[in-house]
């Protein structure tokens, strides 16, 4: 083996490494085989050489300098960034290997699995004498891992509820954090003073730091229970907000209390200026963030002829920001969640699409990255660095730090509970007390401290212990419990335009009512800042400035996406959207015998679907949750599908009574398809996707026609309607986007044939599907899939006289849109 | 504020215990309702409409019209009055009230349904039982009246859209000559489910007399 060979020659450090480099193909391996290519691509070119002329390159040059080095190596100078990039490599196999068997990940925190990943290697290195890298110092912390971290949380922030619970959550993470600090800090300090537990050199200073760094808390765990099993928002803000906040206060506390645990004596003095600078600190850290945020928002109106490097300005600002606030030593966490919070809404604007995601994609990326590495370390270092055990101390720290924690919640809810709209009742409270796990940032301040306070390594123990007893004990458990508790849950927002409509009317009417009152309050400020956001801020900061409404947003953004999903389906139909329906026809069929299908049973499967669809969605979508990104577009695709054929099926019905003479034209209309004769038609209105039909699909057909019989009679009386739908807004939100808004003009008429026939979506999914189908026919196939075969011949056979009038598709398009004109007029009351 | 117009105390506690306010907050309250409607026994839609903070309010006129439905005062009439008393102005702000921590299960039910046929009652102004095509587009199109880059059209397309989405919620199986007549009660019930009515539709009402800024100014 080339490691023997390894072993001798080069120093251990660098023999470890190799280890580490097997051990990761091993892991690569050992998960998948897509996975383990990478790692052999990237590593092995460079190590294999290596391995195998290891000696000879080092014997040679002193024998025959004169020559040209066939071969030489230069380890020292590549060993910083090549030990980092195995670290991150082997972190990140780890986290794909605790993905394969996604139950882990449910019933057991990441966090557990990376320190646990941790442990071993860290034994491995252990066995082999092996120091820890020493990346982890105060500064590569402060200065890359933290803002990596903080920006993540920043940036993904629930905006809208979190100013619904500023107070609240404020309170929390300030006054919370200061509470469990003090508490703790004295409390252990009371410890010191027994003469048994032989701890009496620790001072009170450095009890308050002590108890400053552990009461950082890191909500990840419970965060993603939380999310998984939708508690309420009030809950989920307040521990989402308080793991933010509370890392900026820790950091605050931590450097004043580094300070004074150096100073010899503490006057009165020193505390008072300690307390100013406290909100000093963190006044200027919002300030410093909400000067960077808008100047980042206010460049990113210009960034549009360079849309490569937009997402660049979006990193550049925020670190700028906390590197500023660090300069003037103010709370730069505070800087950099500010800055995000601000830019975000506005650059999000600005900025193309793509950016946006690879923005957003990016955030993420570096902050698990930086999260893994912390957790990694502290398995590792946890193994092999020496440890001061002190049991009173440690229990005691445990102890003391989960009944602080309690107390805290219970009293501060009882304060701040009178302030609240909707009090905090006993089971959120217990939600709260208990999520409050200990993590990453608490390990890496007291890893940092510096080495003048005398018993660091107690600290660095009792934070260790404290990490993995929270994490493992309470982390594990927070799910099965807070699921027992049955805690006051929430149905996740549901994007469908009717809640957006109705969350703003309600916005509106409690402003308009508090404004009846005479109050001012929450709705009052909201509206109020509202209305300058869009007279002022908007106008300054963003380029192409139109307000507007969220609903209009939600919208355009579902015709949107239906629009793309069109686009996609052809080359998707195979893949995405059999999968999908598949899914479906599972859970349909474990909840229903299989019968034949009449028609009734039918509906009632597209009622079971439609809601299973919903839900799939309102599972996935989590916007905080700290592994995985906000975007779901896979579910969402479906949604956005069933949204698009929705409104087709459904505008048909739903406006009455249509002169009689529609029904023919319908008829005709209709009539057109199974004869597979639309490729005439369409290709002469689709101008621009023109060709992309196909001939022939007889296997396409027998599915749709089959399916279409079950609704046969549905009316097509309004396709004017459903293409204006569907054009106007895509139009107005996309300019620079020609296809799918020209997907979306076609699909009026396009889509209407075929979800009104097929509106019906039974669940078994079409058995011969043509692949290639046309693009509009595409976007029905997501229908048409799962309108399955619902047994029932044709009632409508394809009559093929109708040919002739495709040759007028134009006319075609008119006809129906005058027929639309009327029930538009008489369908409503 | 002068004495005469102060109630009796039992008066209040009259209200206080069909409304569920405590008294400070129909102290409050009524203090508004004076200085609203200038000191009449009644407030007319003039009175209302009159209030500046209401002028940018997109959807002001549901709103106003809201406090002289009713339905929404509790009583079994429908139509619309032309002036309410306190009595009235209280029963419609009482759908406002936040829950407390006392509040039961069966309680929170009963209050979010209470919002959400205001919500309703909102919608459907001319009290058949359902909202119509033409009733929702004519709200929607209130709600987006405020942003300049909507046009009516957009509006109605976006209706359209969610009406239809109530539809294919609500009634998957739908005949093909069957016509969705509007979003019945049921209906509205049943999307708004997954909205946090309960924890989200109300306010603070203040207990304690902080509204003197308006009501010093006017009654002095």
């Amino acid at each position: 083996m080339g490691t023997s060979v390894l072993f001798e020659a080069r120093t251990e450090r660098g023999a470890f490494y190799m280890l580490l480099l097997l051990v990761l193909c091993c892991f690569g391996g050992k998960c998948e085989l897509q996975d383990s290519k990478p790692s052999e691509q990237t590593d092995f070119p460079g190590v294999e050489p290596f391995h195998n002329e290891f000696d000879e390159p080092q014997a040679f040059p002193d024998e025959e300098r004169a020559n040209l080095p066939v071969f030489t190596m230069d380890y020292p100078r590549i060993q910083l960034p090549f030990e980092f990039t195995l670290w991150v490599l082997l972190a990140s196999f780890a986290k794909i290997g605790f993905h394969i068997y996604h139950k882990i990940t449910i019933w057991i925190p990441e966090s557990c699995l990376l320190i646990s990943i941790g442990l071993i290697v860290g034994a491995i290195m252990h066995s082999v004498k092996e120091e820890p890298p020493a990346v982890l110092n105060s500064n590569v912390f402060f200065l890359y891992m933290l803002p990596l971290i903080v920006l993540d949380n920043g940036y993904f922030m629930p905006t809208r509820l979190f100013f619904e619970n500023a107070g609240t959550v404020l309170w929390y993470a300030v006054v919370g954090t200061l509470w469990n600090s003090v508490g703790i800090g004295i409390s252990l300090f009371g410890i010191c003073q027994f003469e048994v537990f032989g701890v009496q050199d620790i001072n009170l200073q450095e009890n308050l730091l002590f108890a400053s760094i552990i009461s950082a808390v890191d909500p990840v765990a419970a965060l993603n229970v939380f999310d998984d099993i939708g508690v309420n928002e009030q809950t989920y803000i307040i521990i989402f907000g308080e793991g933010l906040f509370n890392d900026a206060v820790t950091v605050v506390l931590y450097n004043m209390f580094t300070f004074l645990a150096g100073l010899p004596v503490v006057e009165s003095t020193d505390v008072f200026l300690g307390t100013a600078r406290f909100f000093v600190v963190a006044a200027g850290g919002i300030l410093f963030g909400l000067l960077f945020g808008f100047v980042a928002a206010f460049t990113t109106r210009f960034t549009h002829n360079v849309r490569q490097i937009e997402p660049l300005f979006v990193f550049m600002y925020s670190y700028l920001a906390y590197l500023v606030a660090e300069c003037f030593a103010i709370s730069s966490v505070m800087a950099l969640i500010t800055c995000a919070i601000t830019m975000k809404y506005y650059v999000e604007e600005n900025v193309s699409q793509r950016s946006c995601t690879t923005i957003r994609h990016v955030v993420k990326m570096l902050a698990t990255i930086s999260e893994t590495l912390i957790f990694f370390f502290l398995g590792v270092v946890t193994i092999t660095t020496e440890h001061e055990w002190n049991w009173a101390y440690i229990l005691f720290t445990l102890l003391f730090a989960f009944i602080w924690r309690v107390i805290g919640i219970l009293v501060l809810t009882q304060i701040i509970n009178p302030f609240r709209t909707i009090p905090l009742n006993f089971k959120d409270q217990f939600g709260l007390a208990y999520g409050g796990l200990r993590g990453a940032i608490c390990f890496a301040l007291v890893f940092t401290l510096p080495d003048n306070i005398n018993r660091k390594n107690l600290f660095v123990t009792a934070s260790v212990a404290i990490i993995i007893f929270t994490v493992f004990i309470q982390g594990i458990s927070i799910r099965p419990i807070i699921e027992y508790m049955n805690i006051r849950k929430t149905n996740k927002d549901r994007k469908t335009i009717n809640m957006e409509v109705h969350t703003r009317m309600m916005e509106h009417v409690l402003s308009g009512i508090e404004d009846l009152c005479g109050q001012w309050s929450h709705y009052y400020w909201k509206d109020k800042f509202k209305k300058f956001n869009d007279r002022v801020l908007r106008r300054i900061l963003i380029r192409d400035n139109r307000s507007e409404s969220s609903i209009l947003s939600l919208y355009k953004k579902l015709e949107l996406q239906s629009a793309i999903g069109l686009l996609d389906a052809p080359l998707g139909d195979l893949s995405a959207a059999p999968s999908i329906v598949s899914l479906d026809d599972q859970r349909k069929e474990a909840t229903r015998a299989k019968e034949k299908f009449l028609a009734a049973d039918v509906r009632k499967m597209h009622k079971i679907l439609s809601k299973n669809m919903y839900k799939i969605r309102q599972k996935t979508i989590s916007y905080t949750n700290k592994y995985n990104l906000p975007d779901d577009s896979r579910t969402r695709e479906i949604l956005i599908r069933r949204h698009a054929s929705i409104r087709r099926s459904l505008r048909a019905e739903s406006f009455r009574e249509q002169p009689s003479q529609n029904i023919p034209k319908s008829q005709k209309y209709y009539s057109l398809q199974p004869g597979g004769d639309l490729e005439t038609t369409f290709p002469l209105r689709r101008r621009n996707h023109g060709g992309s039909e196909d001939g022939d699909h007889p296997s396409a057909l027998t599915s749709r026609s089959s399916s279409r019989s079950l609704i046969p009679m549905r009316r097509l009386n309004t396709i004017k309607e459903t293409g204006n739908a569907g054009e106007q807004p895509a139009a107005s939100s996309q300019p620079h986007s020609p296809s799918p808004v020209d997907a979306l003009d076609m699909r009026g008429p396009g889509g209407l044939e075929g979800s009104s026939f097929r509106g019906r979506k039974a669940p078994v999914p079409a058995p011969k599907r043509h692949l290639s189908y046309r693009i509009d026919g595409g976007e029905d196939l997501a229908d048409s899939e799962r309108a399955g075969e619902p047994v029932r011949p044709p009632q409508l056979p394809p009559p093929r006289g109708w040919e002739p009038e495709d040759q007028e598709p134009r006319e075609n398009e008119t006809l129906l849109r005058d027929s639309s004109q009327g029930p538009r007029g008489s369908g409503r009351s | 504020m002068g004495a005469s117009q102060t109630r009796p105390e039992h008066k209040y506690q009259d209200l206080a215990d069909k409304t569920g306010f405590s008294l400070e907050q129909i102290k409050n309250l009524s203090k508004r309702f004076q200085q609203l409607s200038g000191n009449e026994e009644t407030i007319s839609r003039d009175n209302l409409e009159s209030i500046p903070a209401l002028a940018n309010n997109p959807i002001r006129n549901e709103i106003i019209g809201a406090f002289f439905d009713k339905r929404n005062q509790h009583q079994d009439a429908v139509g619309s009055c032309q002036e309410i008393g306190f009595e009235q102005f209280l029963m419609v702000m009482s759908h406002f009230r936040p829950p407390t921590l006392k509040t039961t299960v069966e309680e929170k039910e009963a209050m979010r349904k209470e919002k959400l046929r205001f919500l309703f009652n909102m919608h459907d102004t001319d009290n058949d039982g359902t909202i119509t095509l033409a009733e929702y587009r004519k709200v929607v199109e209130e709600l987006l009246s405020k942003s300049d880059a909507i046009t009516k059209e957009t509006a109605e397309a976006i209706a359209d859209a969610a009406m239809l989405e109530v539809a294919s919620i609500n009634v998957p199986h739908m005949g093909p000559d069957d016509f969705y007549e509007g979003i019945t009660f049921e209906h509205f019930e049943e999307i708004l489910k997954g909205l946090e009515m309960e924890t989200r539709m109300h306010i603070r009402f203040l207990d304690v007399d902080t509204a003197k800024m308006g009501c010093g100014k006017s009654t002095s």
